[in-house]
């Protein structure tokens, strides 16, 4: 009878389960996760990187190199080049982008607009065309000899603009990841406004803030963790550009080659040139090419980060 | 005769599959199988659209096989998969969809089973050039069935609107492109899509007999930058720098609309183009007419083919005989080659085709009447040999971008061929060739 008046002896048994149960729990729920996880991402990843340190040769076949492919791509023009181009596109199209979605969401986020919902939906809208689509699209707009533009250039006997010139190309693709993304950024940075509390906005109405000062002193300080987010996925999607390059490739045969960006090139090393030992170091070394420029970036930022 | 299970009907298809069979060496092997329970399964991968017709066509002469089609992409995707399949060991098909132009590349890999035993009774059925691309003496890789040998469709209206005859000699073609351009800044003789369409570009280069890539055994002869290939590069530099042709990528939109609206008043186009031209160039109908291709030197006539493909047999296959016997059939049966030229537009491969009245008498309104399949059946009867390189898809990767990089101001297409060449050699030593 002792044992039963226990409270613990009577308790023990159903803490002891509630225990299990909450201890497992989670790993319950994120099963699903991990298990694709581990299946898609995870065992590809040690897969591409166990045959990165291969080589296949046409005669031959298949023989351990080691490290070989990682220093060939450290000395590989190609991949820097790409690599460079991507830099360039990045530093013209990353910093519109992002200003063009901080204006919109801004704007959007002041009362006076009529209409929001439309405005809203519009600048999302692009990111909803899957890029494969929109880059048709554009494709077609830029069309040097009946397209649009084209078109017009001529109606007013104007000399036509040549989208698809080795000088233009890293722009026309920039207009168009510009076009896609633009909402897509615009939101995340909405969404950060709608979370600032209003008594914020009122005070500082209250204290004769224009509307500038509210937007740059209160705004852009609290938004600055958004605007830290947005830029790490836009080096991230810029240094993995592939679908843009690789469709305007039937369009710009001239301008766009197999190696214009890393994605590209480790595609062709891969399905052209049966080259899939190399094709996975190159992979492995924009990675950590992509780490690395996230990397120093917040390093960076976090030296300068604004006074809050 | 019904789908429903009929054991008569049966025994029926049986016999006559028997008779059928008896011609075909293929068969040594069959009656085993045809006595068994269950039909061999033949799994095919091909991109052919309807190609289940011939199939069906197939399945229902041959008791014995089942062939199960497959669409796992056009070219370029296909050979992933394939490619996916040998590193893999597994999940081949037995018969496969190949590109002329990738046999090699495929052979290099050791992917084809030799159907030679079975195929070369055919061999005569098809055009002597065309027999070598799929064949290496007696080696036989794959049946022929489809075919793209080079000729040239012509803008009527234009030539006529300035005085022009359908250019014999590539000196000729020059000429009035010359003429054309001179009276309408808004007409290219033709447009020449170096950075975009290197198998074009080879397709010109093969009548005057280019060697790229020569082997014998791991030992290749990599002559990229020949001769041939400087004047070559030297006459199309010609007409590129004095404005004459565009360099546009092909087949897009806007090639489509150049090639309709007469912005450009030839294309050199192989046996397939004139109904592809048809399908994508709509309002230009009864203007187009078709001429040989420009020659070099006029009293040899020769030309090139762009595109075409065989159906082989993979090594990997369990079924050699029946798998021989689906890429034989469905490239030699008259009544299953022939739909090819009605149901899928294809240009034919076997002489009797290529001689029927029906095919080559064929007088298209697009052509205004005329009998432009003959055109290209000369043309068929004129393609040389040619070898493949081992690597063919880097060859052409090379091609592209360094063509496409003199165009867009790194030097001339001469330098081109120079930078391809040094590409190729530094790849094809890396791939464990003998470079001689």
């Amino acid at each position: 009878m002792a044992m039963s008046n226990s409270p613990a002896a009577a308790t023990r048994p159903a803490r002891w389960g509630g225990f299990t149960s909450r201890k497992l729990a989670p790993y319950l729920f994120l099963a699903p996760f991990v298990l694709l996880f581990i299946a898609f991402i995870v065992a590809p990843l040690v897969y591409a990187f166990y045959m990165s340190l291969y080589r296949d040769t046409l005669v031959g076949g298949r023989h351990f190199a080691g490290a070989a492919s990682y220093i060939k791509v450290a000395g590989d023009a190609k991949f820097w080049g790409g690599v460079w181009n991507l830099v360039l596109f990045g530093i013209v199209q990353v910093p519109i982008m992002l200003g063009l979605a901080l204006l919109f969401a801004i704007v959007l986020d002041r009362g006076q607009v009529y209409a929001k919902g439309v405005f809203r939906l519009g600048f999302f809208l692009p990111y909803a065309v899957p890029s494969v689509i929109s880059t048709i699209i554009w494709g077609y707009l830029y069309g040097p000899n009946f397209g649009p533009f084209t078109q017009i250039a001529k109606a007013f006997n104007l000399p036509p603009p040549d989208f698809l010139s080795p000088g233009a190309m890293i722009f026309s693709l920039a207009n168009i990841v510009t076009w896609e993304y633009v909402g897509y950024n615009m939101v995340i940075y909405y969404a950060a406004l709608m979370a600032i509390p209003s008594d914020l906005a009122e005070a500082a109405r209250m204290d004769g803030a224009s509307p500038w000062q509210f937007a740059r002193l209160i705004q852009l300080p609290l938004l600055w963790p958004a605007i830290l987010l947005t830029i790490i996925f836009s080096i991230n999607g810029t240094l993995q550009l592939f679908n843009e390059p690789y469709l305007m490739r039937a369009l710009a045969g001239n301008t766009i080659n197999s190696s214009y960006t890393p994605n590209l090139y480790a595609y062709s090393l891969a399905t052209q040139n049966q080259q899939y030992g190399y094709a996975a170091a190159v992979s492995f070394v924009l990675g950590i090419v992509i780490a690395g420029a996230s990397y120093i970036f917040t390093l960076i930022t976090n030296r300068r980060r604004p006074e809050q | 005769m019904t789908k429903i299970f009929n054991p008569l009907g049966r025994m029926m298809q049986r016999r006559d599959f028997l008779k059928v069979a008896g011609a075909s060496v293929a068969v040594a092997a069959l009656p085993a199988t045809v006595r068994g329970a269950e039909p061999v399964k033949v799994v095919l991968w091909s991109w052919v659209p309807d190609l289940q017709l011939q199939v069906d066509m197939f399945n229902a002469a041959h008791p014995g096989i089942r062939v199960e089609l497959v669409n796992a992409g056009q070219g370029k995707p296909e050979y992933q998969a394939v490619r996916a399949g040998l590193q893999a060991g597994s999940g081949l098909p037995d018969v496969v969809q190949i590109e002329y132009q990738l046999l090699e590349t495929f052979r290099q890999v050791d992917a084809f089973a030799d159907i030679g035993p079975y195929a070369n009774a055919h061999k005569g059925e098809f055009p002597e050039g065309l027999w070598t691309q799929v064949a290496k003496s007696d080696v036989v890789n794959g049946m022929p069935q489809d075919y793209g040998p080079m000729a040239m469709l012509y803008h009527k209206d234009i030539f006529d609107k300035h005085g022009i005859t359908p250019p014999i000699t590539w000196a000729e073609f020059a000429d009035a492109g010359k003429k054309i351009h001179a009276a309408d800044p808004n007409v290219f003789i033709t447009d020449a899509p170096f950075g975009a369409n290197a198998d074009w570009v080879l397709g010109l280069l093969w009548p005057m007999g280019w060697k790229p890539v020569s082997r014998d055994g791991d030992k290749l002869a990599i002559n990229i930058n020949d001769k041939i290939a400087k004047d070559f590069a030297a006459y199309w530099q010609d007409l590129i720098t004095a404005g004459i042709v565009e360099t546009k990528p092909g087949f897009n939109n806007e090639w489509y609309t150049g090639l309709d609206s007469g912005r450009y008043a030839t294309w050199l186009a192989a046996g397939w183009g004139p109904l592809f031209l048809t399908s994508v160039a709509k309002t230009s109908v009864g203007k187009w007419r078709a001429a040989d291709l420009p020659q070099w030197d006029a009293s040899k006539f020769a030309t090139g083919a762009w595109g075409g493909s065989a159906l082989a047999v993979m090594k990997t296959t369990q079924h050699l005989p029946e798998a021989a016997e689906v890429a034989i059939w469905l490239n030699t049966n008259p009544e299953a080659t022939k739909l090819y030229t009605t149901k899928q537009n294809f240009f034919p491969c076997t002489n009797a085709l290529l001689s029927s009245p029906q095919w080559a008498g064929d007088k298209p309104d697009f052509f205004g009447g005329q009998e432009v399949n003959k055109v290209f059946a000369k043309s068929a009867s004129a393609v040389a040999p040619f070898e493949w390189s081992p690597f063919q898809d880097f060859l052409y990767q090379s091609m592209s971008d360094e063509f496409g990089a003199s165009l867009g101001g790194k030097g001339t297409l001469s330098d081109a061929f120079d930078r391809i060449q040094d590409a190729v050699v530094a790849y094809a030593k890396e791939q464990g060739f003998t470079v001689v």
